[in-house]
């Protein structure tokens, strides 16, 4: 399908291309030719219906052409095949939830084997988005309230760009991820399996692909508390109670965000009830346990952990 | 050859001391007038420190993304940032430009009338636009608003909790100025004609106004209504657009792009009777095919009314109406590409000058033909799938605006400035800005076409680092085009005090506003005229062949 | 009906109405007179967008729709229906009355149109404050329990959907009686001005004028009162 929208898109691009270089030619050539000089004046000529007509006939004829081979395509587009797998896809400010029919839930990215047919069946918490892969040339807007669908059948195995191409607010250059092309017996194996990088490196990776770096920033203050060094330390809580920040108040703040609102932050945070698996919350603790070394230029911590193994290196020590 | 008798009560008078401009100097004459003419001076100031207002955030746009990552500015300012570049563009510069300073100076002395139907509604007209550029400024200062230019629902409704409303009461207050201008010259030009003005003897500009009046009274209405609606359901939580009451987000696209689309032809068809009016005075000929020309203006104008759904492709529609709003856009096609046709075909034959002018009618008809070819593109279903709410739909807007409005802007600013301040401007800075005008215009928009094929969305703070090749060269486009608008602002205002002094026909051009002197008193004609030749007589008309004005 | 005069310039040294930009007397009464129209065109278009939400949410949820329509007032509706008529026969008699020159006459009829107004604001005033103690008036307050009543068959609906309907219904309303006070205040103006003398049988095209925009809002009245008013009233 791709290639046929740019072979389209290249009809397209020569028509213009010669009816450009004709309209550019015709007033330079006319332009010179017909220059001012002493002596010459110009020649009224009122018109030509024929040529009127003849040039609004005939691009109305190309035009026509234009239209019928893209609507072709379009109604292609729009038309997913029967035989699809479905994938259902959650949009939301600023990420894309997408959940396989047989339970695999990603963020951001979507696998699919080769050669099959994939229907996205997407609807949207919030406001309007878009669901953009440039490498196969398709899009469809994603609504609140109601579901819009797009199909395709990836060819060659890679990683494409996801975007998000309609503007739903501040995060919406961030909204992006990858499509994953895979071969069958490599998509197999992914659909069964887990993840094989270091527990924090992994966290760190979904830390920043769920978009919790996008409200809990270690620079400057975010929507969400700095969680800079924050293992084992006591926090106070809006309520006035005051916790300590072990593994069980981290994954109780992913899975169930409003039981627990640091002071000073509103109930804004997101949850990733079902979002996350055991494994992926599991990463995630352990790279807050390690997250305790800040950024160059940001100030250091006043308060240190009594005992911890882990002692970061450039915390100031007081 | 036989010439025809210009009557003696029509030949311009001896300039007398008195004009618009010096007639009362006070502000209270300015701030109060009804002429027409300073009118149309009082939206010059204005609508200028507005174009600079908002290229200032297209700046802005453009050096944030000189890098990938967003560097300069957070993402919620950067998305405030181009919402008020469009914002103010759209609503405070591109609609109002060429009808209410050309428009207002030229509609009343082109057809002979000693002003506009109703000269109050006209002072009217400006104050109304200058309280919604107080508003939106006020917006701007105190946080603004980020929801782009087109606040789409809910976003807009319920989510952003930027001005939304007082900005939609500055854009409802703007688009009144609009109505009234429109209404303004309708009624002008259907019943104060100069005895012996038929339909068929007008200037191609009056037709292009007339044809963009008619679509200022008929669909500035529907945006008016649609704000109201989203202002209504933010201030008292009425559900009109909000899914969870029933509501539908898409009805608020029809509702706003019924006027939008039609908007963009308010934008571009004055400008296309300003080229008009240049390609005959400087290729000394009538236009080839004026009925066709005057003609295509009004199909623009009903035609345009009929395409709105063409921003709605991947939106949700059917698949049939999709189909069916295709179809309809390629039609509207049809008008624009035969007044290219028409233009072109008249320089065929013609004694044709490069002044200024001239120079800026070629940029609008190459930029206007890709502008208009990349529309095509765009009308044609499976492409736009692909290059909707990308950088592609950027550029091809972006030539039409400022390769086609702007560029017909300037070049009418330049030839009729003799005519409004009595002055010329300095034909060689001119043409160099003319210049830096086309290359920096071509240099920062063409790349964006490549963009948008390759995949980048529009409204993008940071990409993927394999555009940003195309980004730097986008932006070192602008910094050109920069210069070439800055250095009019400089000349025109250097010519006020050291201009070469026109005399009423500086370019011996056909026109009843060349028979008055330069600049035209108050009342604009010592005499009604009466019209007993078609446009565009330049057969008629001598050419002087000196090529800069006599002082008086 | 001419549209560009023959008659060089005239001065009309008797009627000081006449502006000086225009030629004559005609020109500028067909100017005003073509205005006008003009802006009863805009403000068509205007509600049209009213109009046009309002059919496509209808048509998505007729039930609720219905049942809210059930339980606006039909008898205040009606009685504003029938003010206003008259208001607009009072108009034309006022219309008549500059023509004919009776000074009195027109002022009369000047007064009992702004005060038949005002009878129309006042009833919608009432009717405004019954949806408010019904909790109709959409928003935190919103509560509706109310069914579809079909012939007897008691349909239930989406109270959603039904604010969606009462949200049409104070928008489209509230913009009409928006353009009322501003008739009414129009026509209170020309009042002053009529009671002064400036309107002659050979001037009084902002009687005319007035009167054609007084038309329209009563005219946008009787699109208005059968859609919201009488969806669905067999019973």
């Amino acid at each position: 399908m791709a290639s046929q929208v740019d072979a389209l898109y290249i009809y397209l691009l020569l028509v213009s291309g010669v009816m450009t270089a004709l309209i550019f030619l015709s007033v330079l050539v006319l332009a010179i030719k017909y220059r001012r000089a002493p002596g010459h004046r110009a020649r009224q000529i009122e018109g030509s219906t024929v040529l009127e007509i003849t040039w609004s006939i005939i691009p109305l004829f190309v035009m026509m052409t234009f239209f019928v081979w893209g609507a072709v395509i379009y109604f292609q587009e729009r038309t997913p095949p029967a035989d699809a797998t479905e994938v259902y896809v959650v949009a939301k400010q600023w990420m894309w939830k997408i959940e396989h029919v047989e339970g695999q839930r990603e963020i951001n990215e979507l696998h699919v084997p080769i050669g099959q047919n994939v229907k996205l069946i997407m609807t949207s918490q919030d406001v309007i988005h878009s669901f953009f892969i440039p490498a196969f040339r398709i899009k469809q807007d994603v609504l609140p309230g109601r579901y819009t669908t797009l199909w395709f059948k990836a060819t060659k195995p890679g990683r494409y760009h996801l975007f998000c191409a309609e503007y739903c607010g501040t995060n919406h250059s961030g909204m992006g991820g990858d499509i994953v092309v895979m071969e069958p017996q490599d998509y197999a194996q992914w659909m069964a399996g887990g993840p094989s990088a270091p527990l924090q490196e992994t966290g760190k990776q979904l830390f920043t692909q769920l978009g919790c770096a996008t409200c809990h920033r270690f620079d400057v203050q975010g929507r969400g508390p700095n969680l800079t060094g924050i293992y084992n330390k006591p926090v106070l809580l809006e309520d006035g109670r005051t916790v300590i920040a072990d593994e069980n108040y981290v994954r109780e703040s992913i899975l169930n965000p409003t039981a627990k609102i640091v002071s000073g932050f509103k109930p804004v945070m997101p949850t990733f009830q079902g979002i996350v698996s055991d494994e992926q919350l599991n990463a995630l603790v352990a790279y807050v346990k390690s997250s305790s070394q800040p950024p160059p230029g940001t100030a250091g911590l006043q308060n240190q952990p009594a005992t911890s193994p882990a002692q970061p290196q450039k915390m100031q020590v007081q | 050859m036989a010439r025809t008798v210009i009557p003696a009560n029509q030949a311009p008078a001896p300039s007398p001391k008195l004009n618009y401009l010096n007639n009362g100097h006070s502000l209270k004459s300015w701030l109060l007038t009804t002429d027409h003419k300073r009118i149309a001076i009082l939206y010059l100031i204005s609508v200028t420190v507005f174009f600079f207002l908002g290229g200032f955030f297209a700046m802005l746009i453009r050096l944030e993304l000189l890098t990938p990552q967003g560097d300069l500015m957070q993402a919620d300012t950067y998305n405030k940032v181009f919402t008020m570049h469009g914002m103010i563009m759209v609503f405070f510069f591109l609609i109002p430009v060429v009808p209410a300073v050309l428009g207002n100076f030229l509609v009343p002395i082109m057809i002979g009338a000693k002003d506009l139907a109703f000269p109050r509604i006209n002072l009217l007209s400006w104050y109304l636009y200058i309280i919604g550029g107080l508003l939106i400024s006020h917006v701007m200062l105190t946080g603004g608003v980020d929801t782009g230019w087109t606040f789409y629902s809910p976003f807009s409704t319920e989510y952003t909790n930027t001005k939304i409303v007082e900005a939609g009461i500055a854009v409802f207050i703007a688009g009144f100025s609009s109505i009234f201008t429109g209404l303004n010259f309708i009624v002008t030009i259907h019943r104060m004609r100069a005895p012996g003005l038929t339909w068929d003897r007008l200037p191609l500009f009056i037709w292009a106004n007339y044809a963009t009046s008619l679509i200022m009274i008929l669909g500035t209405p529907v945006v008016a209504i649609t704000i109201v609606l989203v202002a209504v359901e933010r201030l008292f939580h009425l559900g009109i657009f909000d899914p969870r009451l029933g509501g539908d987000p898409l009805l608020f696209q029809h509702l706003f792009w019924f006027y939008s689309h039609p908007a963009v032809y308010i934008m571009v068809l004055p400008s296309m009777g300003v080229v008009s009016e240049l390609i005959a005075c400087f290729a000394r000929k009538r236009i080839f095919g004026y009925k066709f020309v005057a003609m295509s203006s009004v199909a623009l104008a009903v035609f345009g009314f009929l395409v709105w759904a063409h921003h709605m492709f991947v939106a949700g529609i059917s698949l049939y109406a999709a189909m069916i709003f295709s179809f309809l856009s390629f039609s509207v096609g049809v008008p624009s590409a035969v007044k290219v046709f028409n233009w072109t075909s008249t320089l065929y034959k013609g004694s044709i000058s490069y002044a200024t002018p001239m120079l800026y009618a070629f940029g609008f008809i190459g930029l206007f033909t890709m502008g208009g070819l990349t529309g095509l593109m765009l009308a044609t279903l499976g492409i736009d799938v692909h290059v909707t709410d990308t950088y592609f739909v950027v550029a091809h807007f972006h030539y039409i605006m400022v390769g086609g409005v702007l560029m017909g802007y300037l070049g009418g600013l330049h030839f009729w400035w003799p005519k409004i301040t009595g002055r010329m401007y300095p034909e060689a800075w001119a043409k160099l800005s003319a210049l830096l005008v086309y290359v920096g215009f071509n240099l920062t928009f063409f790349p964006q076409f490549i963009l948008g094929y390759v995949g980048m969305p529009r409204r993008y703070w940071q990409y993927p680092p394999e555009f940003q090749a195309l980004n730097v060269l986008s932006t070192a486009g602008a910094s050109i085009l920069a210069a070439g608008y800055l250095l009019p602002m400089i000349y025109f205002v250097w010519s006020l005090r050291y201009g070469a002094i026109a005399d009423a026909n500086p370019w011996a051009a056909a026109g009843l506003e060349w028979k008055t002197t330069s600049p035209p008193p108050t009342f604009n004609f010592d005499e009604t005229p009466v019209v007993t030749w078609e446009a565009y007589n330049y057969d008629e008309i001598p050419h002087k062949e000196r090529r800069v004005p006599v002082a008086r | 009906m001419h549209d560009s005069p023959a008659t060089t310039m005239e001065h009309e040294a008797h009627n000081p109405a006449l502006l000086h930009h225009f030629a004559d007397a005609q020109q500028q009464k067909n100017a005003a007179s073509l205005g006008m129209w003009l802006f009863l065109v805009t403000e068509i278009m205007f509600f049209g967008g009213m109009f046009c939400a309002y059919l496509v949410y209808r048509l998505a949820h007729f039930n609720a729709f219905a049942a809210g329509s059930q339980q606006l007032s039909i008898w205040m509706g009606a009685l504003n229906t029938a003010v206003l008529i008259i208001s607009s026969v009072t108009v034309v008699l006022a219309v008549k009355a500059a023509e004919a020159g009776k000074r009195k006459v027109l002022v009369g009829y000047l007064v009992v149109t702004v005060l038949l107004g005002m009878t129309f604001l006042v009833i919608k005033g009432f009717e405004y404050r019954e949806k408010f103690e019904k909790h109709h008036v959409p928003g935190s307050t919103f509560k509706f329990t109310n069914t579809f009543d079909d012939n007897g068959k008691q349909i239930p609906v989406n109270p959603k959907e039904a604010e969606l309907f009462f949200s049409l219904y104070f928008a489209m309303t509230g913009m009409h009686a928006l353009h009322m006070i501003i008739g009414c205040g129009l026509f209170s103006v020309l009042a002053v001005f009529a009671w002064k003398g400036h309107y002659t049988p050979g001037y009084f095209t902002p009687i005319e004028n007035a009167g054609l925009y007084w038309h329209l809002v009563d005219i946008i009245w009787i699109y208005l009162f059968p859609l919201l008013y009488l969806i669905s009233r067999h019973s």
